[in-house]
């Protein structure tokens, strides 16, 4: 069982002023072993907070990034090869806004295909969402902070939480509504596909 | 001083050895019934007391000794059947001992005896052995011995309900006794500040010291007496004690029993006393540390307040508050040379005091403030840094107490006080007073109280004179200028009109931050003013008459302006994106000439301002992503900026860049609402501008590398082939994707020598996905059904799905 977190579009200090109270309460440290963050977080200080809940942190860039060493996207895997099956899940990372037009699920899923990898995890729309297409799941955590977008006017703050287990991946999204947290969840199940071309 | 000490150790053990064989005899006579001898042998021994070579610490070690002999004694004198003697004849006999001081510890033991005998009145024996105490002068003796008259008394003293009361005596007689005995002392004690030679001081105030507690002792008996209430605690026994205190005029003494009142009596007592207490305080020595006695004072009462409910109105009857307040300033007046950090400390007990006491007077608060504004008005440079941490404590307390800035800020000597702080410490100060913002998750929701915050952290906000910005730590300044950033959107207002006047102040103050401050602020100030374009327009329907003096336009204007300043820093990138945000705000707002400002702004500054290559890149899709969204623009609008935009992705610097850009606009000729355009030939031609880029790109590589390029742009390019294809764009044909995965399958066959594993796997995946596609059959014009695919997956509990358009 490993437990990644995908967070990110936080906009500090530009557009919210922290990470909603209970959302804090939520994350401690020593309970995740992933972080993956989309990008926009925006200054070190996030940087060294999200450091702090778990050292193994990927952070990909956002436009708005102070840091713009981060890399436009990033690729990791989670689990091991197991004999006769691939237990393996390998999760892509970038913010979105290269990806034009912005939110779309084709596009994005043409990007999936480019990193070769079975989630998807990308930003910038700061709207939660979780959908499953012919090559693998994209997964949108929102913004953490409900920070202004122009997409949409009515943002709730939000984070996704990844249960991995061998080919089992549960989403659990956490947003908060009208001051309370509402968790949900949705399992995905990766077939065993064809081996690659190599 | 080893021989001193070594000496003393030598005294100490002949005095010792001296009362130990004085006292085996004396046991003798004891268990002899010998009156006589024991008389004499206790005399002898009690002369070891009469030593004047011991440090008081080693005399009370002696002392001790004899203490315990003298018990044994006090047994057979009380045993008149022992030794035949009648308790008064004894109290004569005694009187004949050579010396003082033994006789004077025989008095006592006998006179212990004759109180309880009940023969003579309590009141008398005790006066008479207090009088007869005033034999011996030398300090050190003459506190013992009292000590012992003490402490033989206490549980002798007429006190109400003991067994001591009579006609003849009254509470009265054992007040004055434990009064007179503790003058007495205290005389002793300060006397003996002046004895000996001038340079062993420290040594002296040093044995002082160990000697307080028994002088304080006194004080200790008569709270403890039954008869003391407050009536006579205010008309007699404070009275008198502190007439010793001011008059005795030592500091050492004055500190430890001022001390020592506030400790024993209980608070009710004090509080009812407080005038008379106070009134002691200014004629108390410069030298005494007043502030600590009146905070200790002030910290009791605070917890005597807490402690419950009903005490309170006892608190405002006697008018607590405005009898400290006047004290305290009485202190500072009276001692002139009290530095700075001993008054302000004052005042932050007394500020404790008042927080606790009573919170809601916030009054009185500001009234402490403004005492300390007067203060340090007069001290025309404040440098000590104790003073400074003591004024920050001050500022502090009231905003811990209160959880809500909004109560601090309504304290008109609040600002005052922070004016006082030298820039360091102000800036500091500035800081706490955001955290706490932060911290309470407080909101500041009118134009005024947000002029105050901004008054009082000017110290952040902009250079003040005399600051060397350059001087400060990048990272600390980082820190603050982030924190302003923040406390940007803490403040807020449902009400437009009012969240208008607070952007706009806010606005004012940091639009003098000067060029290092406005990167981090210029961007909270924008989207705190989109936001309240939001508002706005959530409220379109009720505008009526006078309101619509605010218009979305009058936004956009102010909206400009502040972005606008960005170029003194100059920050053209941040400048970029944010006048892209704001021409999409516009798109919202239907108005399309702003919308088309903005625009216009964006591309002047990727023009003449965003010249490194990473940079443009980014910039230029954000320029497309963003324009790909607007729907306001008319068509010549729409084409002009999508000719700039395809132009200048077509003139990046390194080929793939270009090509990325080029198959991007592809977009911006295609959009997938109801009314978007949808431009199918001019999809097509962006698309092979993008391949014929694609292909310079090869043959480039060719050339300079002798090896094949990025092959994976053609897979890119095909992706986006079977992109328009699927949304039914008709110039694109199944014969032209089938031609181009030819070409690509040749270009990677050519380039066996350097396999690109990369872009296989996205071939392969891309390949994967049109034979889905062709297996779920007729693929024109449909979009992909996704609740189809999830009967392939197993174990689906929910799917989120209000997103997707089903």
């Amino acid at each position: 069982m490993v437990l990644v977190l995908a967070i990110g579009d936080l906009h500090i200090p530009h557009r919210a002023p922290d990470l909603p109270p209970k959302f804090k309460s939520m994350l401690v440290p020593g309970k995740i072993q992933h972080i993956i963050c989309t990008g926009n977080l925006c200054i070190k200080e996030v940087h060294d907070y999200f450091k702090t809940l778990c050292p193994d942190l990927h952070i990909t860039r956002g436009e708005y990034d102070e840091d713009s060493r981060y890399p436009e996207n990033k690729t990791l895997t989670i689990g091991q090869f197991k004999l006769g099956t691939i237990g393996q899940f390998k999760l892509g990372i970038c913010h979105g806004h290269q990806v034009i037009p912005w939110g779309d699920l084709d596009s994005l899923a043409m990007v999936q295909r480019q990193l070769d990898v079975d989630i998807l995890v990308t930003g910038h729309t700061h709207q939660f969402k979780a959908y499953k297409h012919e090559g693998g799941v994209v997964i949108n955590p929102g913004s953490a902070t409900g920070a202004y977008s122009s997409f949409t006017y009515d943002v709730n703050p939000s984070f996704v939480l990844m249960d991995i287990d061998g080919l089992r991946v549960v989403v659990y999204v956490y947003e908060l509504i009208d001051g309370e947290v509402k968790v949900d969840k949705i399992d995905f199940k990766k077939t065993a596909t064809a081996p690659s071309a190599h | 001083m080893l021989n001193g000490t070594e000496d003393e150790e030598k005294w100490l053990a002949e005095g010792i050895a001296g009362i130990q064989h004085n006292a085996f005899y004396m046991h003798r006579a004891l268990d002899s019934n010998n009156l006589r001898e024991a008389l004499k042998y206790s005399a002898q021994m009690l002369s070891e007391l009469r030593t004047s070579k011991l440090s008081p610490r080693k005399y009370y070690e002696l002392y001790m000794r004899a203490f315990d002999e003298l018990k044994r004694l006090e047994l057979f004198f009380k045993d008149d059947s022992k030794h035949g003697v009648s308790v008064v004849d004894l109290y004569e006999l005694v009187q004949h001992a050579g010396n003082i001081l033994p006789r004077l510890y025989l008095l006592c033991t006998v006179g212990s005896i004759y109180i309880k005998s009940k023969e003579a009145p309590a009141k008398e024996v005790l006066k008479d052995l207090v009088e007869m105490c005033r034999g011996v002068q030398h300090p050190i003796r003459g506190l013992f011995l009292r000590s012992y008259l003490a402490q033989i008394s206490r549980d002798k003293l007429p006190d109400i309900g003991s067994e001591y009361e009579g006609d003849a005596d009254t509470v009265m007689d054992a007040v004055d006794f434990v009064l007179q005995n503790f003058t007495e002392m205290n005389k002793l004690w300060v006397r003996m500040q002046h004895q000996g030679p001038g340079r062993v001081r420290e040594k002296r105030e040093k044995e002082r010291s160990e000697l307080q507690d028994l002088v304080g002792k006194n004080l200790h008996v008569l709270s403890q007496i039954e008869g003391v209430d407050l009536e006579m605690y205010k008309e007699t026994v404070l009275p008198r004690v502190l007439e010793q205190v001011v008059n005795c005029k030592d500091d050492l003494a004055q500190y430890y029993l001022m001390d020592c009142i506030i400790q024993v009596f209980p608070d009710e007592y004090h509080l009812q006393t407080l005038e008379t207490l106070l009134g002691a305080c200014p004629q108390l020595q410069p030298t005494v540390d007043v502030k600590t006695v009146l905070s200790r004072l002030m910290d009791r009462l605070s917890n005597y307040a807490t402690s419950s409910a009903d005490v309170l109105p006892e608190f405002l009857q006697v008018e607590a508050f405005s009898k400290l307040s006047n004290a305290i300033g009485k202190v500072i007046e009276a001692q002139v040379d009290m530095p700075a950090v001993g008054a302000i400390t004052l005042y932050v007990s007394l500020l404790t005091f008042t927080l606790r006491v009573h919170p809601d007077r916030l009054d009185h608060v500001d009234q402490v403030l403004g005492a300390c504004v007067k203060k340090l008005s007069n001290i025309p440079k404040l440098e000590d840094s104790r003073a400074m941490k003591q004024v920050v404590a001050l500022l502090s307390a009231p905003l811990e107490k209160y959880n809500d800035i909004v109560t601090a800020l309504t304290l008109s000597n609040y600002p005052r006080v922070m004016d006082h702080l030298d820039i360091g410490t102000n800036k500091l100060m500035a800081m706490v007073i955001i955290q706490s913002i932060m911290k309470n998750n407080s909101c500041i929701s009118t134009a005024d109280k947000v002029e105050v915050l901004f008054e009082l952290i000017k110290g952040l906000i902009k250079d003040t004179d005399g600051a060397d910005v350059d001087e400060l730590d990048e990272e600390d300044f980082k820190e603050e200028q982030n924190s302003v950033a923040r406390l940007i959107h803490m403040l807020y207002n449902d009400e437009p009109e009012e969240m208008l006047k607070i952007i706009c102040i806010v606005r004012k103050h940091t639009m003098v931050g000067g060029p290092k401050r406005l990167p981090f602020t210029v961007s909270s100030l924008v989207f705190s003013a989109l936001r309240l374009l939001r508002q706005l327009q959530g409220q379109e329907g009720d505008i009526v008459g006078e309101e619509a003096s605010m218009t979305p336009n009058k936004i956009f204007q102010l909206l400009t302006q502040i972005i606008e300043s960005l170029s003194a820093v100059p920050s053209p990138e941040l400048a970029l994106r944010l006048y892209l945000q704001c021409a999409e705000a516009a798109n919202g707002c239907d108005i399309e000439h702003v919308a088309y400002e903005f625009f216009t702004q964006a591309f002047v500054l990727y023009e003449e301002e965003i010249a490194d290559s990473k940079a443009q890149v980014t910039a230029i899709h954000l320029i497309i992503g963003t324009l790909q969204r607007m729907n306001v623009f008319g068509v010549e609008n729409r084409d002009t900026l999508t000719h700039k935009a395809t132009g200048y992705s077509a003139r990046l610097l390194k080929k793939a860049d270009q090509c990325r850009a080029v198959y991007a606009c592809s977009h911006l000729f295609w959009v997938d609402d109801q009314d978007g355009i949808k431009d199918g030939e001019r999809v097509l031609l962006c698309l092979k501008r993008a391949l014929r880029i694609a292909n310079a790109a090869q043959q480039m590589a060719n050339v300079a590398r002798g090896s094949g390029g990025p092959v994976s742009l053609f897979v890119e390019i095909l992706n986006k082939y079977i992109y328009f294809f699927e949304k039914g764009n008709k110039q694109i044909t199944s014969s032209a994707i089938q031609g181009l995965i030819e070409f690509i399958n040749t270009e990677m066959q050519s380039d066996s020598t350097n396999p690109d594993s990369v872009a296989d796997a996205f071939l392969a995946s891309t390949l994967r996905y049109i034979q889905f596609q062709k297996q779920k059959g007729g693929v024109v014009g449909n979009r992909p059904n996704i609740i189809f695919f999830l009967f392939f997956f197993s174990n689906l509990n929910k799917v989120y799905n209000c997103t997707l358009n089903l």
